[in-house]
């Protein structure tokens, strides 16, 4: 191998690329608010997705006696420990399994967005100015008017359903990856590896799949993690001014909504899963914090472990 | 410039009819908007009478047109709660939530320039972590939420502000204050990144290099510079000010066109919804405009 | 002993990050005089810039630290002084310019108001400062200051950029200017206007000049005396005179072998070939800009072609063009006989075995993401007739062997190598796909001068080994100097000079040509300072 006196001498030689799982959980204990915000993540999913198999009577089970009963009183079953709403239920199971309604909706919401708008980012960006520009248009027409607005007014014309209300938040959100897709996509298609690509005659599909995509990911996996919060956020309002979920189904919105006229006596049951829903939204933006400084080689040091002394 | 300003312009006012477009197309969708006019209880010879009086029998391209002739003229028709037209309804309301939403969006961007400024000279100090908490905040309260706790905290229990309702100074504190602490985190966070990346810029180090103070070198350098991609957040966060609107002004008993938009949905005033609609995407559209035109006066690449 | 108007004494400084501490300058000492100019010679990596950077507090601590030593201006420890004090300093007593005029200028102010802003930060009334704006961009030599005095960074040329900045370092007649790579982003022709405005300001003011540089030319040009940094190390110092005739280091004989244009010229190869390229009228417009217009050349099979231009000269626009990255206007580009330009997809497809591209940024060539052996497979994923599935390992060995470097990195990333190792490697890249012409644009422009010559030297072995032609795209006619058959000279699109290389140099018809061969600096200082008078008599003669 050539000599080259480019290399510092003073580096050591170049070891072998650390193995990226340990990497990633030593960045992630680093920043010690990220790390508890991923446990308590993983604890809000395993409730998505356990809860209402598991706690689905309890939840459920009318109680008289458990009227408005008043939190933090440790002497009844845990289910309790939050207090009871108005008809005796559980209010700490109820959270538990209302976790799973308002994780999913969020999540089938994120997920649709990010991948249709990620595709037409994409195609806007590297192909031809008139499909550009069209997909542009559409984009703005959804973005030109405030999303709660547009998500009442279309689940107002077609009638609010579950399936209706992903769509809705979904179609929303759309633009956001969109943009930025197609801004990134933009800025790499100059790139000078992807003009050696394309001298070597490789195909659009391959350019975009192979070169860009790789590139523009985890910019937008970071956005999705924001953008699950903002949906959770807006599902929540919606079900608040009932517009959003409907009454049998559950969430954490509709619980804040229907403890509303109970404001003054039983305070709790707007409080506890509005405080479910801070404390996930919370998590999220700071996981999603702690990724845009793990996933840029410029501001990574701060995450690593800078050794401030001689080796 | 010019050609700019066109440009936007137009891309803006093809949206605007897109979105015109959009709404007649859904209003149509579920087969004929009768149902959304009229009262659920509506007999099927009122229906029918509906439909003769306002063409919905004709076809689509002739009720598409007759819509537009109508939009362009302002003429929404009555509110059918109110009796008097939807539009007059409609401006009534929307002078409240423009004042609501120009004090607050003042407030918010005042404060989040001065702080996000501060915080992204000292990355880490005393404004940094201010500004880091607030933007959280921001970023993850429910505000519908934050309006509940603030009234009883505030309203119920200390009473230093009425629930809900008009009037007084007083009455106005707890709506913008809630209503401040989204986009202030929001933009907060962006002031933030944008002074970081002009702060580390080139031009910022031959300023210290001239020896300059610290005060020139943030806020004559830095800021000019990191405010340009700021604006166009503004702008978005002011439209999207009307999301937390709807939740704020139903909370807290303010005439504004949220809640007249979302008791109009309830109480199925359809002829208000739809006059709502366009003025909010018409005031939207010229505010758009308003940015664009301060974009390139304050870059004098795109002047010249 | 009278002091020093600059010293630096055992200065080190280090700089922490993410892979370990890195030690930039070692225990470092020079000191300049007034109306002396010294050169601080170094390559990337060197250290060079971060002593003047320290001067001036102008380094971000953290992650940079100053571990020992001392900065002494007339005597006094800067290194002690308050923030306060040395806000003081800057710009009035040193002033500093630098390598990219167009980031260093503030893009929303007037050039009036940020030359005028370096004399209020000192005190200076804001009323007097106009005039003094005006008579100062007179003196670098901005025409019509009077009205420019109101534009804006961005609608100036780059050479007028850097006129603009040492207007503003000049305002307050500072002791020292420290000039970091001031031509380095320049054209040729007027990074010799501008050294030559350098020049002339120190002999009227006296100030010392610090001058950081790459490049042997320059310091022959003006540098009294030098001092050459590797690794953040000084390994000799001197006058220009004695290190370039007499030096005493290896990595400074190293350096001064590495430099092009001392060397032999190639030989031409016979007539009655047929040519592998032709390009005829070949023409290029952006709307109303005309970037190419009407090309005219050929190259034959195993010869290299050098083209030399400036910026805006359309060298680069010819190479994307005949790749087919852009569309041209008008005109063809027959290679063995068909028309790169009006080719359909399919046989443009087949073609891009024959023709490859090396391009000029080694950094942002490669994928970052991809590791070496993906890159340079890519050619047999993408053109599968190549070779078997089964052999692309061993191919891709060779390929790396064939460019010098060893198989044993083969899975690693781009950026755990230097830049000359990854040129090796997009050159591998290129010779994948087993091509008959290489166009290199530009693609030893960003390596340091000791790579340049050893990237050279693999392409000359190359062509030996394998028959290769290459289209060689450059800004600097010494660099092609002992590497082209051909030489081709272009100013704003249009070819303005062709022949062979010995006719270029040796009797070149154009007076372009003759400008760009002139104000193309040689290392050596008296060869340079020969040249200087000539031209000054030419000058006076003239006048």
């Amino acid at each position: 191998m050539t000599h080259t006196p480019n290399q510092p001498a003073s580096l050591p030689d170049i070891p072998k690329a650390p193995n990226p799982i340990l990497q990633t959980y030593r960045m992630l204990w680093n920043d010690k608010f990220a790390f508890v915000s991923v446990i308590f993540l993983f604890f809000v999913l395993l409730c998505a997705i356990f809860g209402p198999l598991l706690l689905e009577d309890i939840a459920t089970k009318q109680n008289l006696r458990g009227r408005n009963a008043p939190p933090f009183d440790f002497s009844t079953n845990w289910a309790y420990w939050l207090g009871g709403d108005a008809l005796g239920r559980p209010l700490l199971a109820r959270i538990i399994v209302a976790a799973q309604n308002t994780i999913f909706v969020a999540a089938g919401a994120v997920f649709f967005s990010l991948i249709v708008g990620t595709a037409l980012g994409l195609v806007a960006g590297y192909t031809k100015k008139t499909w550009s520009q069209v997909i542009m248009r559409l984009a703005d027409i959804i973005m030109s008017f405030p999303s709660l607005l547009l998500a009442v007014i279309v689940l107002f014309m077609l009638k609010s359903s579950v399936f209706n209300l992903v769509i809705v938040l979904a179609i929303t959100r759309i633009p956001v990856y969109l943009r930025t897709a197609r801004a990134e996509t933009l800025e790499v298609r100059e790139r000078m590896f992807v003009q050696a690509a394309r001298v070597m005659g490789a195909s659009t599909p391959r350019i975009i799949f192979r070169h860009i995509l790789p590139v523009v990911f985890p910019t937008l996996v970071t956005i999705a993690t924001l953008d699950f919060a903002f949906v959770m956020l807006a599902e929540s309002a919606l079900s608040f001014l009932g517009i959003g979920i409907q009454p049998p189904e559950i969430t954490w919105g509709l619980m804040v909504s229907q403890g509303r006229p109970y404001l003054t006596t039983a305070w709790g049951l707007s409080l506890w899963p509005g405080l479910a829903i801070i404390l996930t939204t919370l998590s999220l933006n700071l996981v999603s914090n702690w990724m845009r400084t793990a996933l840029d080689p410029a501001q990574r040091w701060r995450l690593e472990n800078v050794r401030k002394k001689n080796d | 410039m010019l050609n700019f300003l066109g440009k936007r312009a137009v891309a803006s006012a093809i949206s605007l009819v897109g979105l015109v477009l959009l709404v007649f197309f859904l209003s149509r969708l579920t087969g004929d908007p009768t149902g959304l006019y009229l009262p659920l209880d509506a007999s099927e010879e009122a229906r029918a009478q509906f439909r003769e009086i306002h063409g919905l029998n004709d076809p689509l391209i002739v009720q598409f047109f007759s819509y537009m002739s109508d939009l362009i003229r302002f003429d929404f028709g009555d509110s059918i709660r109110r009796s008097e037209p939807a539009i007059d309804v409609v401006l009534r309301g929307f002078a409240w939530t423009l004042q609501l939403a120009v004090i607050t969006m003042s407030l918010v961007v005042v404060s989040a320039v001065i702080i996000g400024s501060l915080a992204a000279f000292k990355v880490g100090g005393v404004f940094d972590r201010i500004a880091t908490f607030f933007s959280l905040i921001g970023a993850s309260a429910p505000d519908f939420w934050i309006a509940i706790v603030a009234i009883v905290i505030f309203s119920v229990n200390l009473g230093w502000f009425p629930t809900s309702g008009t009037g007084t100074v007083w009455h106005w504190v707890m709506p913008v204050a809630v209503l401040f602490i989204r986009p202030f985190g929001l933009i907060l966070q962006i002031v933030r990144g944008s002074m970081i990346t002009a702060l580390s810029s080139a031009y910022v180090k031959t300023a210290r290099a001239k020896g300059l103070k610290n005060r020139p070198i943030i806020f004559v350098h830095a800021l000019r510079n990191a405010l340009l991609p700021v604006i166009t957040v503004i702008g978005d966060q002011a439209a999207a000010l009307l999301n937390g609107a709807v939740v704020i002004e139903t909370i807290f008993g303010f005439p504004g066109v949220g809640k007249l938009m979302i008791d109009s949905i309830l109480q199925r005033d359809f002829t208000v919804v739809m006059a709502a609609i366009m003025v909010t995407a018409a005031a939207i559209f010229v505010m758009n405009l308003l940015i664009d035109i301060l974009y390139s006066i304050l870059d004098p690449r795109i002047r010249y | 002993m009278t002091d020093h108007l600059l010293e630096v004494r055992n200065l080190s400084v280090d700089f922490h990050t993410s892979i370990g501490t890195v030690h930039a300058v070692r225990d470092v000492s020079w000191h300049l005089e007034r109306g002396e100019t010294l050169a601080i010679l170094g390559e990337s990596g060197s250290g060079k810039s971060v002593s003047a950077s320290a001067i001036l507090n102008l380094i971000d601590m953290p992650p940079g630290e100053i571990t020992s030593g001392e900065i002494l201006f007339e005597g006094r420890d800067v290194l002690s002084m308050s923030p306060e004090e040395r806000r003081l300093l800057n710009g009035h007593r040193i002033a500093m310019i630098f390598q990219d005029p167009l980031s260093h200028l503030n893009p929303v102010y007037t050039v009036g108001f940020q030359i005028a802003e370096a004399m209020m930060a000192h005190g200076v009334n804001k009323g007097q400062t106009r005039s003094r704006t005006i008579e100062l961009m007179k003196r670098v030599g901005i025409t019509d200051a009077d009205t420019k005095i109101d534009s804006f960074p961005h609608q100036f040329s780059g050479g007028q950029r850097q006129r603009i900045m040492i207007a503003m370092a000049l305002a307050l007649k500072p002791d020292i200017l420290i000039a970091d790579e001031p031509t380095t982003a320049l054209d040729v022709t007027v990074q010799a206007q501008i050294l030559a405005l350098l020049e002339e300001l120190q002999e009227e003011t006296g100030m010392g000049l610090l001058l950081i540089t790459h490049d042997l030319g320059v310091v022959a040009e003006i540098a009294d005396r030098v001092v050459v940094m590797n690794a953040g190390e000084i390994v000799e110092t001197g006058t220009a005179r004695d290190v370039y005739h007499t030096p005493h280091h290896p990595y400074t004989k190293k350096l001064i072998a590495a430099i092009p244009g001392g060397g032999e010229m190639a030989e031409q190869l016979g007539t009655g070939i047929d040519p592998i390229l032709e390009i005829s009228g070949l023409t290029k417009h952006y709307g109303a800009f005309v970037a190419l217009d009407n090309a005219n050349l050929t190259v034959l099979p195993g010869e290299s072609v050098a083209i030399v231009g400036e910026s805006g000269s359309g060298k680069s626009t010819l190479a994307k063009t005949i790749l087919r990255l852009e569309d041209a206007t008008g005109g063809q580009a027959l290679f063995e006989g068909r028309d790169l330009i009006s080719m359909d997809p399919k046989a443009l497809f087949k073609m891009r075995r024959d023709i490859q591209m090396v391009f000029q940024d080694p950094t942002q060539s490669l994928n970052p993401r991809m590791s070496i052996y993906d890159i340079i497979s890519e050619a047999f994923v993408i053109h599968p007739k190549i070779l078997g599935k089964q052999h692309w390992k061993t191919r891709v060995c060779e390929l790396l062997e064939q460019v010098g470097l060893g198989t044993e990195h083969m899975y690693r990333h781009p950026h755990q190598f230097s830049g000359g190792q990854r040129q090796r490697i997009a050159i591998a890249r290129a010779l994948a796909l087993e091509p008959k012409l290489i166009v290199c644009d530009e693609a030893v422009s960003a390596l340091d001068v000791s790579v340049q010559a050893q990237v050279l030297a693999l392409l000359t072995k190359l062509q030996d080994e394998l028959g290769l032609s290459f289209l060689f795209i450059a800004h600097d006619l010494p660099l092609v100097r002992d590497f082209a058959h051909r030489v081709i000279v272009m100013q704003n699109g249009k070819i303005v000079e062709q022949g062979p290389v010995e006719q270029i140099f040796d009797a070149p018809r154009e007076d372009y040509t003759r400008n760009l061969i002139a104000a193309s600096l040689s290392p050596d200082p008296d060869i340079q300072a020969e040249r200087r008078k000539a031209s000054d008599d030419l000058q006076a003669a003239s006048t």
